[in-house]
């Protein structure tokens, strides 16, 4: 294992994933409920009465933050083609269904409330993911 | 209200993911990308995320109701089973594809890049799958 210290940011991370932290304590303060994408988003799904406009209002707030980081351009680096990336999205989907979770779910909300289940998932996501990488690298080089 | 605070919510969640580099698929493969050059990067995002989350769930929990009055939603279960496994285990598989998962896709949506739209459709497509299939079960 080398790092990478060419793309290495401690402190924008770390000042990104207490933003996280903080928006997840803003939802469970204000709204009662867990900041986890895939749940948010997978909820809406069944429609129920009451149930809709927070997930709505969450997910707008996802999509409108890229106009208040004008001021901080990324520029994402996608290598994944339009296959693998269907491929990819349809297998989020599916996993974080039946997972019950995905990384903010489990790994940020889960792991703040020292959840077992949460933990055994992020576990589990975490060593598939780099299993994945490894493997693809493989195929790739 | 509680919808306003919702948005406030996301919108800040975003910011966060933005700002940690979340967004950025490459970064997070080079996260996952132990075996290479790799980008210790996310340890940060998720050591400062549970750090603020810890106290603040401790103290949501010690409270009891929201600051708008009503009453917390948390997850109760505490079984561990095969379907916790395998789904975070294909949602792993899917990640390390594409280097997206559910939140930074939705922000990069919202960025207007075309690659996560078809990624988020996908998705959408997944859960879908995951719902039918489970009326089906259930009927």
């Amino acid at each position: 294992m080398t790092i990478d210290w060419t793309h290495f940011t401690p402190w924008t991370s770390l000042a990104g994933g207490m933003l996280i932290g903080a928006a997840a304590a803003m939802l469970v303060l204000l709204s009662g409920r867990i900041a986890g994408i895939s749940g948010i988003v997978g909820g809406l799904i069944s429609l129920k009465r009451g149930d809709v406009a927070w997930r709505l209002a969450f997910i707008g707030g996802l999509l409108v933050a890229p106009l208040a980081m004008l001021f901080y351009p990324v520029s994402p680096r996608i290598d994944a083609g339009l296959g693998t990336l269907a491929l990819a999205g349809l297998l989020v989907g599916l996993g974080t269904s039946y997972g019950s979770g995905c990384t903010s779910g489990h790994g940020v909300c889960g792991l703040s409330c020292l959840s077992p289940r949460s933990l055994v998932a992020t576990a589990a996501f975490m060593v598939a993911g780099i299993a994945t990488v490894f493997v693809t690298r493989l195929i790739l080089v | 209200m509680s919808a306003l605070a919702a948005f406030a919510a996301g919108l800040v969640f975003g910011i966060g993911l933005i700002l940690s580099g979340m967004t950025d698929p490459g970064k997070v493969i080079g996260f996952l990308d132990l075996a290479g050059r790799w980008d210790p990067s996310l340890a940060f995002v998720m050591g400062g995320a549970i750090l603020v989350g810890y106290f603040s769930f401790a103290f949501a929990g010690r409270r009891g109701r929201t600051f708008l009055g009503g009453a917390l939603q948390l997850p109760t279960r505490r079984d561990i089973d095969a379907r916790l496994v395998a789904g975070s285990v294909v949602f792993g598989i899917g990640w390390g594809l594409a280097g997206f998962c559910p939140g930074p896709a939705l922000v990069a949506l919202g960025a207007g890049i075309d690659q996560a739209a078809l990624f988020v459709a996908a998705m959408l497509a997944g859960m879908f799958i995951y719902d039918a299939a489970e009326r089906r079960a259930k009927a």
